[in-house]
């Protein structure tokens, strides 16, 4: 009989035992979590982009319960969930500044010569490690869409060699101007009215031969901006949004065409 | 102590344990797809070895075979160890919440891998003692760290390949799995001829 309960006891004395432990130190080193914590990453989209400046959607709910971050720092969450992190911390509701990601590159495949066939794996990241990849232009779109492939919401496709952004799925994540090795994707305001489609620094000679949508720094647009918004640094024109009052006269002047007349306005999210 | 490099080499090149033994597969094909998540499962994995086999040692030896109850073993082994990883999430979420975020999901899933159970009781049928036995755990957990790493390498590769439509996914994941594992067979005999 004793070789039945000793056993069964020991187990159960050990089972009790860890169980007795467990329980304790439990109790003892409970995580008081605030509850607020959980329902406001319930709110949040989970995309876990960063775009909020936070280690994704779980640092960005902590933030706002403990650091009091602001609330309408959540770009693909826009004014909806701004309006309910604001409700449940009963602060007041501060609009979501949308951003849309734009690609800062024309050069399609009419456009920019190509130095090379490229017959590697389909990726922009193994292509640039071999001279930059097949485009002559170092500094332009490689167009195997590495930014296509991260994008959660489908915004993206390559078209013509060059990435182009739909900016009525774009939540402005900014996951793909992470994706991108060449840095050429960046998320700009919805305000913003004319964009720069070239990310070349290289000399506008140099520029000239290898695309013919590339900036050649002409300095035209510099001179011809009512607002003196533009200026060229490293042989590339830059816009400050801050100055631009987006009349939209850059596009109109500029030589090669690398200023777009951009119109975001009430375009984010739009499908959704 | 050139025993103890020995049975280290053994357990983390020889009889790597999943892929000379075919233990902790799970893990092995689930989470391997990125290098972050690879080595945040096999950091814990290791730890967790460590620490079970210290405790599942002391309860063998000092509870069990006294008793003459060593048909209890795998029983309360699990118990054993289900409950230890319990403790170190809980530790670890009060203490390191850092740590306990990287290792997210992993953790609570050592509590069922066959590759901690394995190396416990492998340490008793080899009749080590307790330093033996823990640093035959550790260089098991070592083992499984390496293979985890190597994979982690070679899918980051073959998941950017093109491979005919029938090899896409899980078979050319078993397949690179599978000459992996015959590469290790190269380190037959390493260890005779090492220290001999």
């Amino acid at each position: 009989m004793s070789a039945i309960i000793f056993p069964v006891g020991a187990v159960s004395a050990i089972g009790l035992l860890c169980a007795v432990m467990l329980t304790v130190v439990s109790k003892l080193m409970s995580v008081s979590e605030d509850e607020r914590v959980t329902e406001l990453r319930d709110i949040l989209p989970g995309a876990n982009c960063g775009a909020c400046g936070y280690a994704g959607c779980d640092g960005y709910a902590a933030a706002l319960v403990s650091d009091g971050a602001k609330t309408n720092l959540c770009v693909p969450g826009s004014d909806a969930v701004s309006r309910q992190i604001s409700d449940l911390l009963g602060v007041q509701f501060e609009d979501v500044i949308e951003r849309i990601a734009v690609c800062h590159c024309g050069g399609t495949s009419a456009a920019v010569e190509r130095k090379m066939e490229y017959d590697g794996i389909m990726s922009c990241a193994a292509a640039k490690t071999l001279y930059g990849g097949a485009g002559a232009c170092q500094y332009g779109c490689i167009g195997y869409g590495d930014c296509e492939k991260v994008c959660p919401n489908g915004a993206v496709c390559i078209d013509d060699g060059v990435a182009r952004i739909n900016p009525r799925r774009c939540t402005g994540c900014g996951l793909c101007a992470k994706a991108c090795p060449n840095g050429i994707i960046s998320t700009l305001p919805d305000y913003v009215s004319t964009v720069i489609k070239c990310s070349s620094r290289d000399k506008g000679a140099d520029v000239r031969k290898k695309c013919k949508s590339g900036c050649i720094a002409c300095m035209r647009c510099v001179r011809e901006c009512p607002k003196e918004a533009i200026s060229v640094i490293n042989n590339l024109a830059v816009i400050d949004y801050a100055k631009c009052g987006g009349c939209g006269h850059c596009a109109e002047v500029c030589v090669s065409g690398c200023v777009k007349i951009a119109n975001y306005a009430g375009a984010f999210n739009k499908s959704k | 102590m050139i025993k103890l490099v020995s049975i280290l080499m053994a357990a983390a090149l020889v009889n790597n344990y999943v892929l000379r033994q075919f233990l902790g597969i799970c893990p092995f094909l689930g989470v391997s797809k990125d290098l972050k998540s690879a080595t945040g499962m096999s950091v814990a994995v290791i730890f967790v070895m460590c620490l079970a086999t210290a405790v599942t040692w002391c309860i063998q030896t000092y509870l069990l075979v006294p008793r003459g109850m060593e048909y209890l073993q795998t029983v309360v082994f699990i118990l054993v160890i289900a409950a230890l990883v319990q403790l170190v999430e809980i530790a670890l979420k009060k203490n390191i919440p850092a740590l306990y975020r990287a290792l997210g999901v992993y953790l609570p899933l050592i509590t069922t891998n066959c590759a901690v159970l394995g190396v416990t009781i492998a340490n008793l049928d080899k009749g080590y003692g307790f330093a033996e036995s823990v640093v035959n755990a550790f260089g098991s957990g070592l083992g499984f760290f390496l293979a985890m790493v190597i994979f982690s390498g070679v899918r980051s590769q073959t998941e950017n390949s093109e491979p005919p439509k029938p090899f896409e996914g899980l078979p050319l994941t078993l397949i690179s799995a599978s000459i992996l594992s015959l590469s290790f067979f190269g380190f037959n005999g390493i260890v005779e001829n090492l220290f001999g």
